[in-house]
C-alpha cells in the first residue's frame, strides 16, 4: 500500500483533440489510420459532427443519476409511490425452482453486459464525442451506486442515532431522543459488558494473530517444505466465520464427566486428570475462548502478509549485520522486525477493522448470549431482533467511530515512512 | 546459536568490491544466522498441528454414524474407522435440512456479485488513471475513504429503499449490496495496478488515434489480468463466506439465503446434531476450499497488494 500517493493521483493530460479522433499532426501528414477513418467519415469535414450516440448514454446517465437522488429524497420523506414496487413482473422477484434462479442470474449477467457495451460503444464513436459524456460512462455507474449504498445511508445512520426505536424517515412514528442512545450505551451494564468485550477482541485478537504469524513466518522462512506448512496455517483464511464458529464449537463441546467426552479440549482435560469445562458458558473466560477462532483465522493472512515481507528485505542488509556479528535473535529484533515494519502495521490495522466488524463468530457460536456480545453483534440484534433501530444506529456509529482513529494512525505512519526512504 | 566470526568474504576479493555469497555459503551462514533450532522446528509442527486439527476432527466427524459421533470422540476414528455418507445425504436432501438449495442460492449470489463490481471497479479506476476531468482527485479520495465504512452502518437505509422498490428478499438486493460494497476496495486495488502501467504504452495508443474505450480492451485489459484474477478469487470467497449481508438483505427464505445463513441458523436450532453441523459445514466450505486451494497465487498477490476488506 502506497498511503501517500492516494491523494496525489498523477494526472496525465491526454491532449483533448486527441481524445476526439482527430490528431492535430493530421493536418499536416496524415498518419495512416486517420486516412482509414475518414473513408467512412464525410471527406470534407471541418469537425465532425458530435456523436448523438454518446450524447444520448451521458444524458441517460445523468437519468440514472436523477432517479438515484429521486429515490433517495422520496425514501427520507417516506413518500416512494406504492405502486413503483408493482411494477416487477413476477419471476424477477420470486425464483423458486434452480431453473428459475439460474435463469435469472444470466438475465442479471447478461442484462449487466448488455447495459455497459451500450454505454461503451456509445462513447466510443468515430464522430466528436465530448470529454463529460466518456467520463460519466467511466465513472457514471460507480458514483451513482456509491451514493445510493454507501453515502445516502452512512448519513441516514448517523440521523437515525438521534432517533427513537422507529425509523426516522417516518414522520409520524418518529421521534429526536438527542443523545438517549449513547448515554444508553455507555451507562447501562448489559452494554457496557458489549462494549469491554469489543475492547478486549480488538486489543487481542490482531495483537496474538500478528504475533504468531510473524514467529511462524519467521520460522519456517527458507525451510524444506515452506509452501506446505504455510498452506496449512492459512487454510482458515478460505473457511467462512460461521463454518469456523462451528469447527471450533465442536472443539470445545461439554459432556457431563460421567460421560465420554466427544470435544477435543474437554477430552485434553480429561487425559491430564482435570474436570471437564464449559468453555462457551464460563463467563468471563468464554470471551476468550470466541477470540481464539479469531485468532485462528487471521494468523493465516498475518503470517501471508509477513513473510513476503521478510523475502523482500534486501540481501545487503542481512549481510552487512552479519558481518557486523549480528546473529539469531538479534538480527530477528534489529534487522528483520524493523524492516518489516509498514507490513506489520498493515496487518494489525487489517486484523483490528476485521475483527471490530466481524459478528459471524459470536452469532454462531453464542448468538450474543453468556456475556460475550460484541458492538457488531449487538447491532444486529438490536436491529433486526429488537426492532429498536435508534439504538442499532448508534451500535453502527459506535463502530464507525472505533474504526476512524485506526485508520488515521496507518495512512500517518505510512506516509512517515515513505518519507523517510 | 554461538557467535562466530563473520567469514571474511571481502578481504579475498577486495577490487571487484563486495562479492555475491554463493548459493550453497549463503545456506551455511544461514543456518548460524536464522532461528532455526530443534526447538524452532517444534514450534512450528506444533502450531501447524494446532491449526489443522480441529478442522480435521469435524472433516472425521463428518463421516461417522450419527450414534458413534454422539457417544465417542472423533480420535476414536483411527483405531475404529467407520464410514458412512448418510450425514451428507440427509444435511443435503433431508426435508429439514435442504442444504442443496442454499447451494444452488449460494453459486446464484456469488456469480453476478462478482462479474459487476469488477467491471464497474475497472471502469472507474481506468477513468482515475488515465481520463482528465475535473474532481477526479477529490472523488478518487472519496472512493478510497468510502473503503472504511462499516457495513453496518449502511444496512437500513439501504434495506428501506429495497422494499420501498418492491425488491426486498430478491437476489437483486443481495446483488447490489454486494457489488456496491465491493467497490470501493476495487477501485483502489485496480487504481494501484493501473498506475503502474507505463504511460508511454497508454499515450503511443493515444497518437494512434485509440479513443478511450479502445485503449481500455486493448492495451490495459491483458496487462490487468493478475489484477483481475486476484481480485475475482478474493471477491468471490467474501461473497461466498458472507453472513452479514445476506442475512439482512436475503432473511432465511429458502429462495434466496446462501449456504452461511442456513448454516448459521442451523447452529442456533439444532446445535447439538453434530452429525448435521459437521457435513454442513463441510458442504459449506468445500467450494471455496477449492477456489483456494486453485487460486492461492493469485489470491496471495491480491493480499499483498493492498490490504483487505472487512
Amino acid at each position: 500500500m502506497r498511503g501517500r500517493d492516494l491523494f496525489k493521483v498523477p494526472a496525465p493530460r491526454p491532449n483533448r483533440t486527441q481524445l476526439l479522433g482527430v490528431t492535430q499532426v493530421s493536418s499536416t501528414q496524415t498518419p495512416e489510420h486517420v486516412k482509414k477513418s475518414r473513408s467512412t467519415a464525410p471527406p470534407v469535414s471541418k469537425r465532425p459532427s458530435i456523436s448523438v450516440g454518446a450524447v444520448t448514454a451521458g444524458v441517460a446517465m445523468l437519468l440514472v443519476f436523477a432517479l438515484v437522488l429521486y429515490l433517495i429524497v422520496a425514501s427520507i420523506l417516506g413518500a416512494v409511490p406504492e405502486s413503483l414496487a408493482d411494477i416487477w413482473p413476477d419471476f424477477v422477484v420470486v425464483s423458486q425452482t434452480p431453473v428459475e434462479k439460474f435463469g435469472l442470474m444470466f438475465l442479471a449477467v447478461g442484462l449487466f453486459v448488455a447495459v455497459m457495451a451500450v454505454l461503451l460503444i456509445s462513447v466510443d464513436s468515430r464522430k466528436r464525442v465530448p470529454n463529460w459524456t466518456v467520463v460519466l460512462a467511466f465513472i457514471g455507474p460507480t458514483v451513482a451506486m456509491l451514493t445510493l449504498g454507501l453515502l445516502y445511508p452512512m448519513i441516514s445512520t448517523f440521523v437515525q442515532s438521534f432517533a427513537g426505536r422507529q425509523p426516522w424517515t417516518d414522520p409520524e412514528r418518529r421521534e429526536w431522543v438527542g443523545f438517549d442512545n449513547f448515554t444508553t450505551l455507555f451507562t447501562e451494564s448489559t452494554f457496557q459488558i458489549v462494549l469491554r468485550n469489543t475492547l478486549v477482541w480488538v486489543l487481542l485478537a490482531p495483537l496474538v494473530a500478528l504475533g504468531l504469524g510473524l514467529l511462524y513466518a519467521v520460522l519456517v522462512d527458507r525451510t524444506r517444505g515452506e509452501a506446505v506448512s504455510k498452506g496449512l496455517i492459512f487454510l482458515p483464511m478460505a473457511i467462512s466465520m460461521v463454518a469456523s464458529g462451528i469447527i471450533w464449537k465442536f472443539v470445545y463441546e461439554y459432556k457431563d464427566a460421567s460421560l465420554p467426552q466427544i470435544g477435543l479440549a474437554n477430552q485434553v482435560l480429561v487425559w491430564l486428570g482435570l474436570d471437564p469445562y464449559q468453555f462457551i458458558l464460563e463467563i468471563p473466560w468464554n470471551t476468550l475462548f470466541l477470540i481464539v477462532v479469531m485468532i485462528w483465522i487471521q494468523t493465516g493472512f498475518a503470517m501471508t502478509v509477513l513473510s513476503a515481507a521478510i523475502k523482500a528485505i534486501p540481501d545487503d542488509i542481512i549481510e552487512a549485520a552479519r558481518l557486523d556479528g549480528v546473529t539469531g535473535f538479534g538480527m530477528f529484533r534489529y534487522v528483520t522486525v524493523p524492516s518489516i515494519r509498514p507490513a506489520l502495521l498493515v496487518v494489525w490495522v487489517t486484523v483490528t477493522m476485521t475483527t471490530l466488524k466481524a459478528f459471524d463468530i459470536v452469532r454462531t457460536m453464542t448468538g450474543g448470549n453468556f456475556q460475550t456480545s460484541v458492538v457488531a453483534n449487538e447491532f444486529y440484534t438490536q436491529s433486526f431482533q429488537q426492532f429498536n433501530f435508534g439504538l442499532g444506529a448508534a451500535l453502527a456509529v459506535v463502530l464507525f467511530i472505533i474504526v476512524i482513529p485506526v485508520i488515521t494512525y496507518q495512512v500517518r505512519q505510512l506516509r512517515l515512512s515513505e518519507e523517510i526512504r | 546459536m554461538t557467535t562466530t566470526p563473520p567469514v571474511p568474504v571481502m578481504v579475498e576479493q577486495p577490487v571487484k568490491g563486495p562479492r555475491k555469497l554463493t548459493k550453497a555459503e549463503l545456506r551455511a551462514s544461514e543456518a548460524k544466522t536464522k532461528l532455526s533450532s530443534p526447538w524452532a522446528t517444534g514450534i512450528a509442527l506444533v502450531m501447524a498441528f494446532l491449526w489443522t486439527i480441529p478442522t480435521l476432527g469435524l472433516l472425521i466427524t463428518s463421516i461417522r454414524p450419527q450414534a458413534s459421533i454422539q457417544t465417542s470422540g472423533w480420535w476414536t476414528w483411527f483405531t475404529n474407522p467407520e464410514f458412512t455418507l448418510e450425514n451428507y445425504d440427509e444435511v443435503l436432501f433431508g426435508s429439514s435440512t435442504g442444504f442443496s438449495t442454499y447451494f444452488v442460492n449460494s453459486i446464484v449470489i456469488a456469480i453476478p456479485a462478482v462479474v459487476i463490481p469488477i467491471t464497474i471497479a475497472l471502469l472507474a479506476a481506468y477513468a482515475f488513471a488515465w481520463i482528465d476531468f475535473r474532481g477526479r482527485d477529490l472523488l478518487f479520495v472519496a472512493v478510497f475513504a468510502l473503503q472504511i465504512v462499516p457495513l453496518q452502518v449502511t444496512l437500513i437505509p439501504l434495506l428501506t429503499i429495497y422494499v420501498d422498490l418492491g425488491l426486498a428478499g430478491s437476489f437483486w438486493t443481495v446483488w447490489l449490496s454486494h457489488s456496491i460494497f465491493a467497490l470501493p476496495l476495487a477501485i483502489f486495488l485496480f487504481h494501484n495496478f493501473m498506475k503502474d502501467i507505463p504511460r508511454s504504452l497508454v499515450e503511443a495508443a493515444r497518437v494512434d488515434g485509440a479513443g478511450h474505450v479502445r485503449i481500455f480492451f486493448t492495451v490495459l485489459m491483458p496487462l490487468l489480468v493478475p489484477a483481475i484474477a486476484a481480485f475475482t478469487v478474493f471477491q468471490f470467497l467474501w461473497v461466498w463466506n458472507d453472513l452479514l449481508v445476506a442475512l439482512t438483505f436475503a432473511g432465511g427464505t429458502p429462495n434466496v439465503a446462501p449456504l452461511t445463513v442456513r448454516l448459521a441458523d442451523l447452529s442456533g436450532t439444532r446445535g447439538q446434531d453434530w452429525h448435521l453441523l459437521s457435513a454442513g459445514a463441510f458442504v459449506a466450505l468445500i467450494v471455496p476450499l477449492m477456489v483456494f486451494l486453485f487460486g492461492q497465487r493469485f489470491f496471495v498477490r491480491g493480499l499483498l497488494a493492498g490490504g483487505v476488506k472487512g
